[in-house]
């Protein structure tokens, strides 16, 4: 055995090193650790414990498969020495010693194929079963950590966790059975050879100890020229997911040429890692496949010694040196999970990087509000992204503070880049305020049940997300309602004709990402999915910008008669630009710079805030500016002053 | 939709993909006859063995005159020397080849990278974005597997059961002959064996892919998940894709486990049947026990490549399943393609557009543009108006040649824009797509992406002309400021803003805006349009929005509908008219009251 199984023992108890890493980050610096092979055992001992029964069996037919490659040797030998000589000799054999013989090889041969299969299938199923399980868990937390961490990690890194990382975690595992059969194997060689002589066993097995200080030093030139081949390998992918996601850009600004390079210094890269490691398994491969025949050789020099002292005879001479070249091959099972040790390590450093990421979002054990409109309340929030090298946080909302009573509308205003879509995320509960707090019918939105807030609030985002499922299940989300109020919901979105229009109608897949829909039908059918809830409090986030002028008023329309007819169904807070949409509104919030510059209604607002003014009479303001530069071209200087007075009679 | 080629590759025979896999890199030539000499080194070392073995224990112990101990001696240093040279040739040998073969890989995938930018628009959203990454990354992978691993097994396996075929009959033809007649059947078997097992590792990728959908799906949609409670159900949706994806693997496995070991089997009837035949042989006098014993290592060595065959089989179908959807991209020609030096350069200066009988319909769908007839002047601001699926946005890939017209011809400056150079195009005519998509940069690089070679001070002046100065000074870092994946930490209007800057930076000579400020606020949206006005004075600027401001500055409206322009004008004479024009705008006044 190699030598880290000693040192493996020696802290059961110690967590891996892996969990104390910062979590997720890029994997490790390539580096020279004994410490490697020491964690990659214990990660094995992880897939042993999680699945003892698979890995006895498995390791019991790669026990009977040694045995009986030992076995072969045994029988062929006994067949050579007790049928074939003695019938060469006499120069006669009977029918019956010959068939003897061939049924004792093949009978052993049998169980070796019954170990072989045996081995290899539970080996599979192991390591299947690993893969499947972490894969698993690394997507539950994924979908429990915070969104806080998601941002702080690109989807690529994400995705290679759980795909290429957990595969690597667990790729030694096909290789192990064989490689602890190859043990025994070595055991039940050793007796066997000892038996017949001591001094021919003794040259022997220098062989063994030389092996395993050379798969050592293998195993530790190879890590770290693996990892960083690895670590290119993720980057390669990256650069080709994020250049073909930006293709019209590629496309429209003509940059074919410079996207290659950035691709080809990255592929070349990743050539001279992959060429380096190549280097050093060509250097050691051959190098571990010569010791075992050079094992061989000495067992000759030294058996004929002893041949000539008459310390052994022909037969045994015959069996040692086969069983040599019969352990030749399979010893080289030690050398592969070694190889796959130090990539199993740094992908279980990543994957434990996602499991035991903290951070969750806590939960209260409050419900939810009753009744038909929640009531809401925004008290002194503030709130910053953290940037994802996690040395700076970038402040967003300052103070703000708003409510809104049952069955209100609000309007929140402001300029591009003020935070408007953060704390739409902050009404939901997507993320929490780094000060202050958002109140649900009075209860802190983090002392809510699990699941309380999306019982009572939806949110419609600014960019449309839409699962490869169908119509169907992308509005309801997995939410029991009859097929009716999915129509209604579409209704109201203005959804209803373009998907009954749709080949299967309600059961039509829309695609990766709803590739098959425009921008305004997937704005729509996100609507759709946050009315089919008939949530109490509903936050559109210029959820409309994609759809037509005529369409989005349709859409208005019904949800003001909706709002009025159902006597304020629900609490609406809407991020809006148009008139319109402020129409809707009891209330105006504008914001500015993160922080709530002016609040109340909309003509209030036109009187008191100078920057609410300009925004939302933006065009008109161009529209007389536009007509005045046409008419009286040279007098631009009476514009000015001229534009407000008429801009504010314009919208009265 | 136009997919791409594989199904005409995969029509073709193996035998016919390697070769022209092999064609394609070059570089897997280079030095090959040395490799190949090399590998024939090592494989005859593998050979010596069996052979010293035989040697020593015929010639030396059990000649004529009793143990020859310095014969021993002997034979045992050449064979010391036989397997250093043996060490010596495969380190060489591997090293050569990892050399040739990463390099024609490097090569293969940047190739395979260049064209998949260069396939049209409409090809490259008809795969899934996964699947075009696949063909430059694990597809690759496979080929370079099986480079370096299977494909030289395979060469080293034939040359070592030559070897041992060759040996074998020298020590006895007819011992030879059964042992070739014990594995030709076998030789059938695994073939079949391979096409199920090939068959089931399709399966485990199909369900891979299904597999990698669905996390990132959990990844990508993760607010959505959280806003929607649906944490359970895409648990229950990725649970799924695992389970399907662990069974396929399972099974394919247990394939493996059953076929592995009828080698084994086979061997063991073959060395029965030659410890029979060769001990009838041997009573009868035509073989000593030396032989004998030497032609039972013979087999083991015969065995070895054999055992390997389904696992090095399996591997060379992965990597030709490689190359086919490699080689798929590869032989997709770009539907829009680009007439290259062959084509013409259009001198610098504001553009004429002309649209001559231009019709267009989606590969399989109803046309969605009819014999659109129209010229646009140089120096004219044009908008575009219509409601959705009225096809601007197909008008607008047309002129921007992102997709090419069914009929008819798009003409700038009275050249037809497809015997136009792409690099004249792309320099000339820029397209502001309405999602703006960043690349994880900071955000003058972004900007630079339009002009690689604009310094600091120019990216921030263009922002100063687009009347952006105030918002870059709120930036905390500036121009240093990180944009996030695909842009996500800047919000959606910043992002159409870092868009358009990086459009105006590249200095087109015809800019076309798709929706380009859809996400902006009115007045920032406003301040842009007048200092677009001011900044595309003298060139040709073409915008298509649903909010009619851009329609009321422009010097002309295209009003689209159903496919067809419909009306043509400057918005004052078409606003009093009644008509598509005077709707639309009645709902935009409509938005804008209160």
């Amino acid at each position: 055995m190699p030598s880290g199984s000693t040192r493996a023992s020696r802290r059961p108890g110690a967590r891996p090193r892996a969990s104390r890493r910062p979590e997720g980050e890029h994997p490790p610096r390539p580096r020279v650790s004994p410490g490697v092979l020491r964690e990659g055992l214990r990660v094995l001992w992880v897939a042993i414990k999680a699945e003892p029964r698979v890995f006895t069996v498995a390791v019991l037919a790669s026990g009977l498969y040694a045995a009986m490659t030992v076995g072969t040797a045994q029988v062929l030998g006994w067949a050579v020495e007790e049928v074939v000589l003695p019938a060469l000799r006499s120069g006669d054999t009977t029918a019956g010693a010959l068939a003897g013989a061939a049924a004792a090889i093949l009978a052993v041969a049998l169980l070796k194929a019954l170990g072989v299969a045996g081995r290899r299938f539970y080996a599979g199923l192991m390591q299947y079963r690993m893969q499947a399980r972490y894969r698993r868990a690394v997507t539950r937390q994924y979908l429990r950590l915070p969104l806080a961490w998601h941002h702080r990690h690109p989807t690529g890194q994400l995705l290679s966790n759980a795909n290429a990382d957990v595969e690597a975690v667990w790729a030694p595992i096909a290789p192990l059975p064989m490689a602890v059969g190859v043990v025994f194997m070595l055991l039940i060689a050793a007796v066997s050879i000892l038996l017949t002589d001591v001094a021919v066993a003794l040259v022997g097995f220098l062989v063994f100890p030389a092996v395993a200080l050379l798969n050592v030093v293998y195993q530790r030139r190879l890590s770290p020229v693996a990892t960083r081949a690895q670590q290119l390998r993720a980057e390669v992918s990256e650069v080709a997911h994020e250049s073909f996601e930006g293709g019209l850009v590629v496309k429209t600004l003509g940059r074919e040429q410079d996207e290659t390079e950035r691709f080809a210094e990255r592929a070349r890269a990743l050539r001279e890692a992959n060429v380096a490691v190549g280097r050093i398994r060509g250097l050691f491969d051959p190098a571990l496949e010569a010791l075992p025949n050079l094992g061989v050789l000495a067992v000759l020099l030294v058996g004929s010694v002893r041949l000539e002292a008459g310390a052994m005879t022909e037969g045994d001479l015959v069996h040692v040196a086969y069983l040599f070249t019969l352990l030749a091959w399979p010893i080289r099972a030690l050398g592969w999970v070694l190889a796959e040790v130090p990539r199993s390590v740094v992908g279980w450093e990543r994957v434990r990087g996602v499991l035991d990421a903290t951070g969750s979002l806590p939960y209260g054990d409050r419900p939810p509000g009753q009744g038909k409109a929640a009531a809401l309340e925004v008290r002194d929030v503030r709130f910053a992204y953290e940037s994802a090298d996690g040395d700076a946080s970038v402040p967003v909302l300052h103070d703000v503070s708003f409510s809104a009573a049952p069955g209100r509308t609000i309007a929140v205003v402001g300029p591009t880049g003020s935070g408007k879509s953060t704390l739409t995320s902050l009404l939901v509960r997507l993320v929490d305020p780094a000060d202050g707090s958002v109140l649900l019918d009075g209860v802190d939105a983090r002392d809510l049940r699990r699941g309380g807030v999306a019982e009572t609030a939806a949110l419609v985002p600014q960019q449309t997300f839409l699962f490869d499922d169908t119509v169907r299940g992308n509005v309801t989300l997995g939410l029991d309602v009859p097929d009716e109020r999915v129509w209604e919901a579409l209704r109201l979105a203005q959804a209803d004709g373009f998907v009954a229009a749709l080949p299967d109608g309600l059961d039509t897949r829309v695609g990766e990402r709803g590739a098959t829909l425009s921008g305004g039908q997937r704005q729509r059918l996100a609507l759709a999915r946050a009315l089919v809830r008939r949530p109490r409090l509903l936050v559109l986030d210029d959820a409309t910008s994609s759809v037509d002028p005529q369409v989005e008023a349709r859409i208005l329309a019904g949800l003001r008669d909706a709002q009025t007819a159902g006597g304020g169904g629900a609490t609406v807070v809407v991020v809006a630009y148009r008139k319109a949409t402020i129409a809707l509104a009891d209330e105006v919030v504008y914001v500015e710079h993160g922080r709530v510059a002016a609040r109340g209604a909309h003509a209030e607002l036109l009187e008191r805030s100078a920057g609410y003014r300009a925004l939302v009479n933006a065009y008109e303001r161009a529209e007389i500016e536009q007509r005045l530069l046409g008419e009286q071209a040279g007098e631009v200087d009476s514009a000015d002053s001229a534009d407000s007075a008429d801009s504010e009679e314009a919208v009265a | 939709m136009t997919a791409l080629n594989e199904a005409a590759a995969a029509g073709e025979g193996a035998l016919t993909t390697l070769r022209r896999g092999l064609r394609l890199s070059p570089e897997f030539r280079a030095g090959l006859a040395g490799t190949l000499l090399l590998a024939a080194l090592a494989t005859a070392g593998r050979v010596v063995v069996p052979i010293a073995v035989q040697q020593t224990i015929d010639k030396g112990l059990g000649g004529p005159g009793g143990p020859d101990i310095g014969f021993v001696r002997t034979a045992v240093l050449a064979c010391a020397a036989a397997v250093a040279v043996t060490a010596l040739s495969a380190y060489a040998m591997n090293v050569r080849l990892y050399r040739t073969t990463e390099s024609g890989l490097a090569t293969l995938r940047i190739k395979a990278f260049r064209h998949v930018h260069d396939l049209s628009m409409l090809t490259q959203s008809s795969e899934r974005r996964g699947a075009l990454v696949s063909r430059v990354t694990g597809d690759v992978d496979q080929i370079s597997q099986f480079m370096q691993w299977g494909g030289l097994l395979i060469i080293m396996s034939t040359g070592q059961l030559v070897v041992a075929s060759v040996l074998m009959a020298v020590y006895s033809w007819p011992l030879a002959l059964l042992v070739w007649a014990a594995f030709v059947p076998l030789a059938f078997a695994l073939r079949r064996f391979q096409r199920m097992l090939s068959a089931a590792y399709t399966r485990v990728r199909e369900r891979m892919g299904d597999l990698l959908a669905a996390v990132s799906e959990a990844v990508v949609g993760a607010s959505v998940i959280r806003a929607y409670a649906a944490e359970d159900r895409t648990a229950r949706r990725v649970d799924e894709t695992v389970e399907a994806h662990r069974r396929a693997q399972t099974r394919a496995q247990g394939l493996v486990a059953l076929t592995f070991p009828s080698s084994e089997l086979v061997a063991a009837a073959a060395t029965a049947a030659v410890v029979v035949a060769g001990t009838l042989l041997g009573v009868g006098g035509d073989l000593t026990a030396g032989e004998l014993v030497a032609f039972l290592f013979l087999i083991t060595l015969f065995v070895s490549p054999m055992q390997t065959a389904t696992e090095v089989l399996n591997e060379a179908q992965n990597a030709i399943a490689g190359w086919r959807r490699v080689l798929g991209v590869l032989d997709t020609a770009p539907d829009v393609a680009d007439p290259g030096d062959a084509g013409e350069v259009l001198p610098r200066g504001p553009i004429e557009v002309r649209f001559e009988g231009v019709g267009f319909a989606y590969p399989g769908g109803p046309p969605v543009l009819h014999d659109l007839n129209v010229t646009i002047a140089p120096r004219s601001r044009v908008a575009v108006v219509g409601e959705t699926g009225s096809g601007k946005t197909t008008f607008a890939k047309l002129l921007t040649r992102l997709m090419d017209p069914t009929s008819g011809r798009v003409l700038v400056d009275g050249v037809p824009l497809d015997r136009v150079r792409f690099s004249s195009l792309r320099e000339r005519i820029v397209m502001v797509p309405q999602d703006g998509f960043l690349f994880d940069a900071p955000l003058g690089d972004n900007i630079r992406y339009g002009r690689p070679d604009a310094t600091d001070e120019e990216v921030a002046r263009a922002l100063v002309e687009l009347g952006l100065g105030d918002w870059l000074e709120g930036l905390p870092r500036g121009l240093d400021t990180p944009v996030g994946q695909r842009g996500e930490s800047l919000s959606a209007g910043e992002r159409q803003l870092v868009a358009l800057a990086r459009a105006y930076i590249a200095d087109p000579d015809l800019l076309v805006l798709d929706e380009a400020t859809s996400a902006v606020d009115p007045a920032t949206e406003v301040r842009i349009q007048r200092a677009l006005d001011e900044v595309t004075r003298g060139r040709t600027a073409i915008s298509i929005a649903h909010r009619l401001s851009t329609a009321e500055a422009a010097d002309e409206v295209l009003v689209f509908d159903a496919g067809r322009i419909v009306q043509r004008g400057p918005h004052s004479e078409l606003v009093g008219v009644p008509g598509v024009y005077a709707d639309l705008h009645a709902s935009w006044i409509a938005q804008r009251r209160i």
